[in-house]
C-alpha cells in the first residue's frame, strides 16, 4: 500500500488497537508480571497506555485530513437476533478522538507517574507483590474507557460503562484490607463496595434509557437512533423525555450529581494516581461524553435540557460549600471534582456541548496536576515520616506526640512508629513550599487553574460555560458563579494551610521532594494547564475546539469573550483568594488550633464538615431499613418458616414419618416381614410335624409299607 | 379235584399271616420266621400256577419248581446272614426287642 | 366233595392254624416248631401238586436246615422272655385291620378278576419217575445255569458273611 494513499485515506484501520494495547498490555503482566521487575511492569504498562495514544493521534489526524468525516470501523458480529442488530464497531469521529485523546493522554502520563508512586506506596504498606496487579488494573481501565468513547451504539458504549465501573471498583478497594490510615479494616473495601452499588443505581437508569430507546427508536446504534428521535419526539416526546431523563440517572452515578455523588468521596481510599485518573479526568467524565453524544435526543426535549442543567448547578454548588470544610487534601479535591462535573454536566444540559467539553478537557489537564501533585506530597510526607521516626528511639512509646491535632481514631494501636499516622490529612502538614518546592508550584499552577485566573486553561472554559448560562438560564448562572466563588476560596485555604506557615508535624517537617519519575509528569500537566486556553480562545479565528466538535455536533454558536461575564468571574475569584489570605494566610493555622471558620460560621461549618448529613441520611433513610427487611427475610422467612417449618419438620418430617412408621413398622415389618417369617415358621412347624413319621420304629416303617401295598393293589384291583 | 383257586387263596391267607408277623411281633425272631412264612407263601403260589400251566397246556412244565428251588436256597442265605446280624446286635445291646432300635428316629 | 377236596381242606386247616399259632406263640420255641408245621404241611401241599423234588427239599432245607437254626438261635439268646413296654399302642389294631384288607382284596381279586378253570387231580405215580427228574435237572442245569451258578456264589458269600460278622476281633471283651 503507498504511504500517500494510507495518509489520505487515513489510519482509521487502527481502531481497534484502542482497546488491543491495553489488552495486551494487561495480559502481558498478568502472565509475566511475576518475573519482572518493578520498572519492566510499569514500561509494559505505559507502554501499552502510549500504544492507544498515539493510535489516537493518527485517528484524529485521519479525522482531520478527511474534514471531520466520521468513519465507522467495524469488528466483529455481536448480537443479531430478530430486530436487534448489533456489533462491535467503532466510531471515529472529531467527539470520540477528542476523549480518546484526553482519556489516552492523560491516562499515560499517569501511568508514568504511577510507576514511582506506586513505587513507594507498596513499600510504604509493607507488600510489594502487588505492584504488578495496580497496573493491570489500570490497563484493564484504560480499554475499558477506550471502549466507552469509541463505541458505535448504546450498548458499546455501556460495556464500557460498566468495564470502568468495574475497573473503578477493583482500584479503589485495591488496598482492600486496610483502611487510608493502613490499618487492617474494612474501610477500603466498603468504599469500593459504594462506589459499585451507587454506580449500578445509575446503571439501572441506563438501562432503562436503552430498553425506551430500542423499544420505541428500534435501535441502540447512534446514527438509526438519531434519525428516529425526531419523529417519535413529535408523536410521543414523552419517550424521548423518559429517555433522556433516564440516561440522566445514569449520569449522575458515573459523573457523580446529585444524588448519586457520594460514592467519589469515599473512592479517594484508592491510591492516588487512581483518584486522578478515574475519579478527575478521565471515567466521572463519561457522563458528560454521555449528554454530548445524545445530543441530537436532548436537543429535541428542552424541559429535559433544564433539568439537567439545573442538577448541574445544584451540584457545583453544594459541592464547593462542602470542599470549604473539609480537611484531608484528597477530599477537597474530591468534592472539587464533583463541583467542577456539576459545571460539565451544566453545560451540555443547556445545550453548550463545545463548552463543556472544552471544560472536560481542561478539568482533566488542571485536576489531574491536582491530584498527582497532592500525591507527591502525601509521599513526601510519609516519606518525611519514616525517615523521623527512624530518628526517635523506641523507648518513646509511651510519650504522645504533641506536635500536630491527630484525628481522635489514632490514638491507640501501635504501629511500627508509635501512633497511626494520616499523611493526607492538611492539619498535618503546613510549610511544605520550603520541603517540597517543585510541588509546591506545581500545585499552584493547578490551583489557579481550577480557580479560573487569567490565562490559565481554567479561566478560558470556565467563562465559557458562565457566558452560556447567562445566556440561557439566569438560576443556573447564578449557581455557577457563587460556586466559583466557593472554588477559589477553599483551593486558597488548601493552599494556605498546606504549604504556607509553620509545619505542624515532624513529619511536615522532614518531608522530602519527589524524585523525577513523580514529577516529569507533573510538569507537563501544568505545561499543558498552562497553555490549555489555546484550545478554544474565544476570538475570532480561535474556536479551534469549537471548530473541531462542530464536526460531529454540527455547528455550534461560536461566542466571543464576554468582558462583563469574566469580569465579574475574575474579580469574584480574586475576591475568594483575598478573604481566604486573610484568614488562612496572613495567620496560619499552628498545630492543634481548632479551623478559624468554625466559630463564626458554628453549625454551617459543621454542616460543611460533615458533608451536609448526606450519607447519614441515606444510610438512615434507605440503607438501614433495607437491612432490616433483608434480615427478616433472611431469619423469619427463610431460616424459620421456609427452612425450619416447611423444609424440616414439614416435609422431612412427613417423609420421615412415611418411611419411618408408614412404611417400615407396618407395611414392612408387620406385613412383609410378617409374612415371610410366617413362610418360615410354617415350613417349620409342617416339618416338625411331618417329622414325627420317622420314629425310628421299624414296625411303623413296615405299617407304611402294608398300607402302601394295600392301596396300590386297592387302586389297580378298582381302577 | 381241587381247582388252582384254592391254592391261591391259600397262598394268599398264608402270606397275609406272615405279613401280619411281621407288623405285630416285637421279637425279631419271630419276624424273620414271619418272613420265612410269606416267602413259604409265595413257594406255594409258584408251584400252584406251574401246575395249573402244566394242566392247562398239558405238557411238562417246571419252570415253577426250579424257581422254588432258588427261592429256597436263597432264603437259607439270607437266614444265615440275618441270625447272625441279630447275635450281633444282641451281644452290643443285650436284649432285642425291636422298638428298642429306634436310632434312626428322625 | 371229593376226597381230594377234603384232604385239601384239612391240610390247609392245619397250615393256618399253625401259622397262626406261629404268630400269636408267647414262646419263640413254640413259634419256631409251629413253623415248623406249617412247612411240613406245605411240602405235603407241594406232593399233591406233583413237585415231589420241592417238596424233599422243602423238608431237609427249609425244615430242617433253617428251622433248626432258627432254633440254635432262640436257645442261644435265650429269648423267651420279653420286654412287657408296648411303645406303639395304635399299630396293632392298624396292622390287623390291614391284613384283612389285604386278604379280602386277593380273594377279590382270585376269585372275580383271575378266575381259572384248571382242576388239579391227584398226581399219578409217573410224577415220581426218575425221567421226570431227570427232565428237571436238564432244565436246571441248561436252562437255568447261570442263576444255579450264581446262587452258588450267593451261598458262599452268605456263609463268608455270617463268619465274618461273627468273629471275634482280638482283644474284644465278649
Amino acid at each position: 500500500m503507498h504511504l500517500s494513499e494510507t495518509i489520505s485515506s487515513g489510519f482509521f484501520f487502527l481502531a481497534p488497537w484502542l482497546v488491543f494495547a491495553p489488552v495486551t498490555g494487561l495480559l502481558i503482566n498478568l502472565i509475566f508480571g511475576r518475573q519482572f521487575s518493578e520498572k519492566v511492569i510499569g514500561t509494559v504498562a505505559s507502554l501499552a497506555s502510549g500504544a492507544a495514544f498515539v493510535v489516537s493521534v493518527l485517528l484524529a489526524y485521519s479525522v482531520s485530513i478527511n474534514h471531520g468525516e466520521r468513519v465507522s470501523v467495524p469488528l466483529a458480529e455481536w448480537i443479531h437476533i430478530g430486530t436487534l442488530q448489533l456489533d462491535w464497531t467503532f466510531r471515529v469521529d472529531s467527539l470520540s478522538t477528542t476523549m480518546m485523546l484526553v482519556v489516552s493522554g492523560v491516562g499515560t502520563l499517569i501511568h508514568i507517574y504511577a510507576i514511582g508512586y506506586m513505587h513507594e506506596d507498596v513499600r510504604f504498606k509493607n507488600d510489594e507483590g502487588r505492584y504488578n496487579r495496580f497496573f493491570i488494573f489500570l490497563n484493564l481501565f484504560i480499554a475499558a474507557m477506550m471502549i466507552l468513547v469509541s463505541g458505535d451504539s448504546f450498548m458499546m458504549l455501556f460495556v464500557g460503562w460498566e468495564g470502568v465501573g468495574l475497573s473503578s471498583f477493583l482500584l479503589i478497594g485495591f488496598w482492600y484490607e486496610m483502611d487510608t490510615l493502613a490499618r487492617p479494616s474494612w474501610a477500603n473495601s466498603n468504599a469500593a463496595k459504594k462506589a459499585f452499588i451507587v454506580n449500578r443505581i445509575g446503571d439501572f437508569g441506563f438501562l432503562i434509557a436503552g430498553f425506551l430507546m430500542f423499544w420505541y427508536l428500534g435501535s441502540f446504534q447512534f446514527d438509526e437512533v438519531f434519525k428516529a428521535a425526531p419523529a417519535i419526539a413529535e408523536s410521543a416526546p414523552w419517550v424521548i423525555v423518559a429517555i433522556t431523563l433516564f440516561m440522566l440517572v445514569g449520569v449522575a452515578g458515573k459523573s457523580a450529581q446529585i444524588p448519586l455523588y457520594i460514592w467519589l468521596p469515599d473512592a479517594m481510599a484508592g491510591p492516588t494516581p487512581v483518584s486522578a485518573l478515574i475519579h478527575a479526568a478521565t471515567m466521572v467524565t463519561a457522563g458528560v461524553y454521555l449528554v454530548a453524544r445524545s445530543a441530537p435526543l436532548y436537543t429535541l426535549v428542552p424541559q429535559a435540557q433544564y433539568i439537567v442543567a439545573m442538577v448541574g448547578a445544584g451540584t457545583a454548588l453544594f459541592a464547593a460549600t462542602i470542599a470549604v470544610g473539609q480537611y484531608d487534601i484528597k477530599k477537597v479535591l474530591a468534592y472539587s471534582t464533583i463541583s467542577q462535573l456539576g459545571y460539565m454536566i451544566a453545560a451540555v444540559g443547556m445545550g453548550a456541548y463545545v463548552a463543556g467539553m472544552f471544560h472536560l478537557i481542561a478539568h482533566a489537564f488542571f485536576k489531574a496536576l491536582l491530584f498527582l501533585s497532592a500525591g507527591s506530597v502525601i509521599l513526601g510526607l510519609e516519606r518525611g515520616h519514616h525517615a523521623h521516626a527512624h530518628h526517635v528511639s523506641h523507648v518513646d512509646h509511651g510519650k504522645k506526640k504533641k506536635e500536630g491535632k491527630k484525628k481522635e481514631e489514632e490514638r491507640g494501636h501501635n504501629e511500627e512508629h508509635g501512633e497511626a499516622f494520616d499523611p493526607g490529612d492538611m492539619r498535618n502538614m503546613g510549610g511544605m513550599r520550603k520541603t517540597m518546592p517543585l510541588t509546591f508550584w506545581l500545585y499552584l499552577i493547578g490551583a489557579l487553574a481550577l480557580a479560573g485566573i487569567f490565562p490559565l486553561v481554567g479561566f478560558w472554559s470556565k467563562d465559557e460555560i458562565l457566558l452560556d448560562a447567562s445566556l440561557h438560564y439566569t438560576s443556573v448562572y447564578w449557581q455557577l458563579t457563587i460556586a466559583a466563588f466557593f472554588t477559589a476560596f477553599y483551593m486558597g485555604r488548601q493552599i494556605w494551610m498546606v504549604f504556607f506557615g509553620e509545619p505542624r508535624h515532624a513529619a511536615a517537617a522532614h518531608a522530602q521532594e519527589s524524585p523525577k519519575v513523580i514529577t516529569v509528569p507533573l510538569m507537563i500537566l501544568a505545561g499543558l494547564s498552562v497553555l490549555g486556553g489555546a484550545l478554544n480562545l474565544p476570538f475570532e479565528g480561535f474556536h479551534n475546539l469549537g471548530h473541531w466538535l462542530g464536526y460531529t455536533l454540527g455547528e455550534v454558536e461560536a461566542l466571543p469573550l464576554d468582558l462583563k461575564v469574566a469580569g465579574i468571574s475574575t474579580v469574584l475569584a480574586l475576591l475568594a483568594i483575598l478573604i481566604s489570605w486573610l484568614i488562612y494566610g496572613r495567620n496560619t493555622l499552628r498545630a492543634g488550633q481548632p479551623d478559624p471558620l468554625k466559630r463564626p460560621l458554628g453549625f454551617i461549618f459543621t454542616g460543611m464538615e460533615n458533608k451536609w448529613f448526606v450519607d447519614e441520611g441515606y444510610f438512615a433513610v434507605i440503607v438501614n431499613p433495607f437491612k432490616k427487611i433483608s434480615q427478616f427475610l433472611a431469619d423469619v422467612i427463610d431460616e424459620r418458616f421456609w427452612h425450619d417449618f416447611v423444609h424440616d419438620t414439614v416435609i422431612l418430617g412427613t417423609y420421615n414419618w412415611l418411611s419411618e412408621i408408614a412404611l417400615d413398622r407396618y407395611a414392612d415389618q408387620k406385613g412383609i416381614d410378617a409374612f415371610a417369617n410366617w413362610l418360615g415358621d410354617a415350613t417349620q412347624s409342617v416339618s416338625a410335624t411331618l417329622r414325627k413319621v420317622q420314629n425310628g420304629f421299624v414296625r411303623s416303617y413296615a405299617l407304611a409299607v402294608m398300607l402302601g401295598v394295600v392301596l396300590i393293589l386297592g387302586y389297580l384291583i378298582f381302577k | 379235584m381241587v381247582p388252582v383257586d384254592y391254592y391261591i387263596i391259600l397262598s394268599a391267607i398264608l402270606f397275609t399271616l406272615g405279613a401280619l408277623g411281621v407288623l405285630i411281633r416285637r421279637n425279631p425272631l419271630i419276624i424273620f420266621m414271619s418272613i420265612e412264612l410269606m416267602l413259604n407263601a409265595g413257594n406255594l403260589a409258584f408251584v400252584a400256577f406251574g401246575r395249573s400251566y402244566e394242566i392247562t397246556k398239558g405238557e411238562l412244565f417246571f419252570n415253577g419248581q426250579i424257581f422254588v428251588f432258588f427261592v429256597i436256597a436263597v432264603a437259607a442265605a439270607e437266614v444265615a446272614v440275618g441270625l447272625a446280624l441279630i447275635v450281633e446286635i444282641f451281644k452290643t445291646r443285650k436284649n432285642i426287642n425291636i422298638d428298642e432300635m429306634n436310632s434312626l428316629k428322625g | 366233595m371229593t376226597s381230594e377236596l377234603i384232604v385239601f381242606l384239612v391240610l390247609s386247616l392245619v397250615a393256618v392254624s399253625s401259622a397262626l399259632g406261629m404268630i400269636s406263640g408267647r414262646n419263640a420255641v413254640y413259634s419256631a416248631l409251629f413253623l415248623v408245621l406249617n412247612f411240613v404241611t406245605v411240602a405235603v401241599f407241594y406232593l399233591l401238586l406233583g413237585a415231589p423234588f420241592i417238596a424233599m427239599s422243602q423238608i431237609t432245607v427249609y425244615a430242617g436246615a433253617i428251622m433248626v437254626l432258627f432254633l440254635f438261635v432262640i436257645m442261644l439268646l435265650g429269648a423267651e422272655s420279653l420286654a412287657p413296654a408296648n411303645l406303639l399302642p395304635w399299630q396293632r389294631p392298624l396292622a390287623i385291620l390291614l391284613a384283612v384288607i389285604l386278604a379280602v382284596e386277593s380273594i377279590y381279586l382270585v376269585f372275580v378278576r383271575a378266575r381259572s378253570d384248571a382242576f388239579v387231580a391227584a398226581p399219578d405215580a409217573a410224577v415220581n419217575s426218575m425221567d421226570n427228574l431227570r427232565e428237571m435237572a436238564m432244565i436246571l442245569f441248561n436252562q437255568f445255569l447261570l442263576p444255579f451258578e450264581v446262587t452258588s456264589v450267593l451261598l458262599l458269600v452268605a456263609m463268608v458273611g455270617a463268619i465274618v460278622l461273627t468273629k471275634q476281633v482280638k482283644g474284644e471283651k465278649r
